[in-house]
């Protein structure tokens, strides 16, 4: 104990400061806490969080022009596209200066499929200039711009060149405009055309469909959670098994199903005919569409619901629902103004899960989707594997990421974090 | 029972059963009649059917067989809801998302009251039980007692006649139950409410009561004011779960009126007061208190039958002396003596003559 009449901090046995003391005596416990963790700490570092982060930093990285075209970048400075003339003799000699180093290192068409995202055909006029390019010398050849113009007359008009200037700087937002159907014009950013308008649309659809999956999800769940809790253990363990069992089947088995289930030749389109309910030549079309994919994702993602569900459902003892009927409550009063709002927590914590769940979900829209069920995410897929524009794909996945962020930090402004609850 | 006629009744069971399964009865033939404004008490073991009768009268759970009557009607087919009666749970039950002051005015919104008679009911009945400033508060952030207290007031607030008691104090420790024990039974009492109260505590029920219903096995097995029950125990069940008993065992040697004589299982013989025997040679099971045993001899009657006892062990209890004996081969055998100046402690090992008056000594059911 140390003497609390004298001023100053409170000191140890041996005369340090306690507080001092006290860290020293926490931090070995601190460390080896964190050499505990260590391990997995750096597997989710290496795995998980690098990879996004160079993920995420590809949708504004744009070095490759400047890199692939230095001469031509620093010659174009200079030039106005609003004159609606192509740039002087000095840019297409940088332009020749820095293909021939580009056609030799291989990088003018990596440059042309880049530059192609923004205009159509210059991956194609790349290409056509890195194999005449070689035939120019820069030594004795004059005139550079007859010599382009010669190869393709698009060298000799204004909308290349106003691309090359305008994605020059090593950063850009032209990934993210795209992601939401804008790009750069030349007075700052501006719409695209209708027509090729297509991911605010996808994002909308995904975060509606989201929606309607969560809110079936709800509906179909909390009888089947209310069940779990209050039926006979012996029962409700039954119950339980059958919940979990589609958990224990493959993703893929259990859309492919669905395919079976719900396709026109199907198992209920087939009854329906078969009971005349539908005509042959009517068949309902429940697959490859919206419908198709909220009902095979409203049945993947109802286990999320349902559990987060039945674990505060069991918290709630069934006294409290006598209490309620003790006091005169009816049968819907007593549940609607005292098991349902205790209930709410369960509820919150699933619509998170599914919600957050389903607005990244990829699988099963790519199968079931068909053109009109289709995510963002499917979108996302596809720039990383068939179109190959990484960083149009990084920018959406960003934006979803953001998305979801701020869809969080709402639900905990109206409904309060802690009001969501796994269980206990 | 037989001074209550039906025609007072308030609560009344008739021959009411209760099965859970189809093969095993909780409940066997109860039959009880409750006057307007009486505190009763069921008191009994686990599964000796107490909370069970309790639910049906609830309506939380329906008699198998017989008749609930409240205020002369059936209420065998009329839901919980309707039924106007006020409980306490045994864990409170305080709805955890409403305020106190909410969970008070509950029973009143669905009962479509308006909301200045609300809050004025809600604000008399929180005073009632000490509370009142209280009404903002939320269950959780209230201690046990206080949760207790709300508990009471929400079976209260709509002035129900007859109010439920699920075993109210169990959660609370024992100063603070003994403090409720006193106040339940005051607001009881000032309100002129009925009560039925569920407890497993004998103490409890001996101290709140008008009148006390022993459960066990399903049946009443006396339903009696608490000196009655503590006195005049009518069997061995109640003779053992009220109170602390010395039991020993012999067989009738003889009848004479009041008396019996009994001579026990290692040939001695002792006076006592026939209940449940009723001809030489029946088995039976003498049940004495603790503190009616004499082992002073001046204080003995003249020509009582007196028991050999040794000493086993002496304990000091401060207000009371409890000294274990060994009488008759049974050496569980209490007495209980007030700490008074002149009261001898016994050291063990000492032998003494004991003794009581035929009356205390109660010859019951084998």
């Amino acid at each position: 104990m140390s003497d609390q009449t004298t001023s100053g901090p409170v000191l140890a046995a041996d005369g340090t400061p306690l507080k001092r003391s006290l860290a020293r005596a926490l931090r070995l416990q601190k460390m080896r806490a964190l050499a505990l963790i260590a391990p997995l700490l750096l597997f989710v570092l290496i795995t998980f969080i690098a990879p996004i982060a160079d993920m995420l930093f590809r949708s504004v990285e744009n070095q490759i022009v400047s890199e692939t075209l230095p001469q031509t970048v620093v010659a174009l400075a200079d030039w106005d596209p609003t004159t609606g003339e192509a740039p002087d003799e000095a840019v297409y000699r940088a332009l020749a200066a820095d293909l021939k180093v580009a056609v030799e290192d291989k990088t003018h068409t990596r440059l042309g499929s880049r530059l192609n995202y923004e205009l159509t055909g210059a991956s194609s006029l790349f290409r056509k200039s890195g194999r005449k390019v070689k035939r120019m010398d820069l030594e004795s050849d004059t005139s550079f711009k007859e010599a382009f113009t010669d190869i393709d007359r698009k060298w000799g008009e204004v909308a290349i060149w106003e691309t090359i200037q305008t994605y020059s700087p090593k950063y850009t937002n032209g990934y993210f405009l795209n992601a939401v159907d804008m790009r750069k014009g030349p007075d700052g950013p501006e719409a695209r055309p209708e027509n090729q308008q297509i991911y605010m649309m996808l994002f909308g659809r995904t975060l509606f469909m989201s929606l309607v999956i969560t809110m079936s999800c709800i509906i179909l769940g909390y009888p089947v959670a209310w069940l779990l809790a209050n039926l006979p253990t012996r029962t409700s363990n039954l119950l339980m098994i059958l919940v979990l069992l589609p958990f224990w089947t493959s993703l893929l088995v259990r859309t492919s199903a669905w395919k079976v289930m719900l396709q026109q030749q199907g198992v209920i389109n087939d009854t329906l005919v078969w009971l005349g309910l539908v005509a042959d030549d009517a068949r309902l079309v429940m697959i490859n569409n919206q419908f198709g994919t909220i009902v095979a994702m409203t049945h993947i993602l109802l286990p999320f619901m349902i559990l987060p569900m039945y674990s505060v459902m069991q918290t709630i003892q069934p006294s409290y629902l006598r209490a309620a009927k003790s006091m005169g409550a009816t049968n819907w009063t007593a549940f609607w103004r005292v098991y349902f709002p205790q209930s709410v927590p369960g509820i919150g914590a699933g619509s998170i899960l599914v919600f957050i769940l389903s607005i990244g979900y990829y699988i099963t829209p790519e199968i079931v989707g068909g053109n009109t069920g289709t995510f963002i995410s499917n979108r996302i897929a596809y720039h990383i594997s068939s179109s190959l524009n990484w960083g149009l794909a990084a920018a959406l996945g960003a934006i979803l990421l953001a998305v979801v962020l701020l869809l969080y930090y709402v639900y905990d402004k109206i409904v309060g974090i802690d009001n969501v609850k796994l269980g206990g | 029972m037989a001074d209550i006629h039906s025609s007072d009744a308030f609560v009344e069971f008739e021959r009411v059963q209760k099965s859970y399964d189809g093969e095993n009865l909780v409940v066997k033939d109860l039959n009880l009649v409750m006057p307007k404004g009486e505190f009763l008490t069921m008191l009994g073991p686990s599964g000796s059917g107490k909370t069970t009768c309790l639910m049906m009268l609830a309506g939380f759970e329906t008699a198998t067989h017989g008749d609930i009557r409240l205020d002369g009607e059936s209420i065998n087919n009329i839901p919980p809801h309707k039924r106007g009666i006020g409980m306490v749970f045994q864990n409170y039950a305080l709805f955890p998302h409403m305020t106190v002051a909410e969970n008070l005015s509950f029973p009143l919104e669905v009962r479509k009251m308006g909301k200045s008679e609300r809050e004025a009911k809600v604000k008399r009945v929180l005073d009632m039980v000490q509370m009142g400033e209280f009404g903002g508060r939320r269950p959780a952030q209230l201690s046990g007692g206080q949760q207790q207290r709300i508990a009471l007031a929400r079976a209260l607030v709509f002035e129900a006649e007859l109010v439920l008691m699920d075993e109210p104090l169990g959660a609370l420790d024992k100063q603070l139950r003994e403090h409720m024990q006193f106040e339940i039974k005051r607001i009881a009492d000032n309100l002129g409410i009925t009560v039925v109260y569920v407890t497993h505590d004998q103490t409890e029920a001996l101290t709140m009561s008008d009148r006390v219903a022993v459960f066990d096995d399903g049946r009443i097995q006396q339903l009696a004011p608490p000196d009655t029950l503590y006195e005049q125990p009518e069997n061995s069940f109640v003779a053992q779960f009220i109170g602390e008993n010395n039991t020993l065992e012999g067989v009738v040697k003889e009848i004479n009126g009041d008396v019996a004589l009994v001579r026990l299982d290692d040939g001695e013989l002792i006076d006592c007061k026939p209940v449940n025997v009723s001809k030489p040679g029946e088995r039976t099971r003498v049940s004495i208190r603790p503190e009616r045993v004499e082992y002073n001899k001046e204080r003995l009657q003249e020509g009582v039958h007196t028991l050999k006892a040794e000493v086993m062990e002496f304990i000091y209890m401060g207000d009371i002396f409890r000294t274990r004996l060994k009488v008759a081969g049974n050496d569980e055998f209490i007495i209980k003596t007030r700490n008074a100046p002149d009261q001898v402690r016994l050291q063990p090992g000492t032998q003494i003559e004991i003794g009581w008056l035929p009356q205390d000594c109660r010859a019951l059911d084998a």
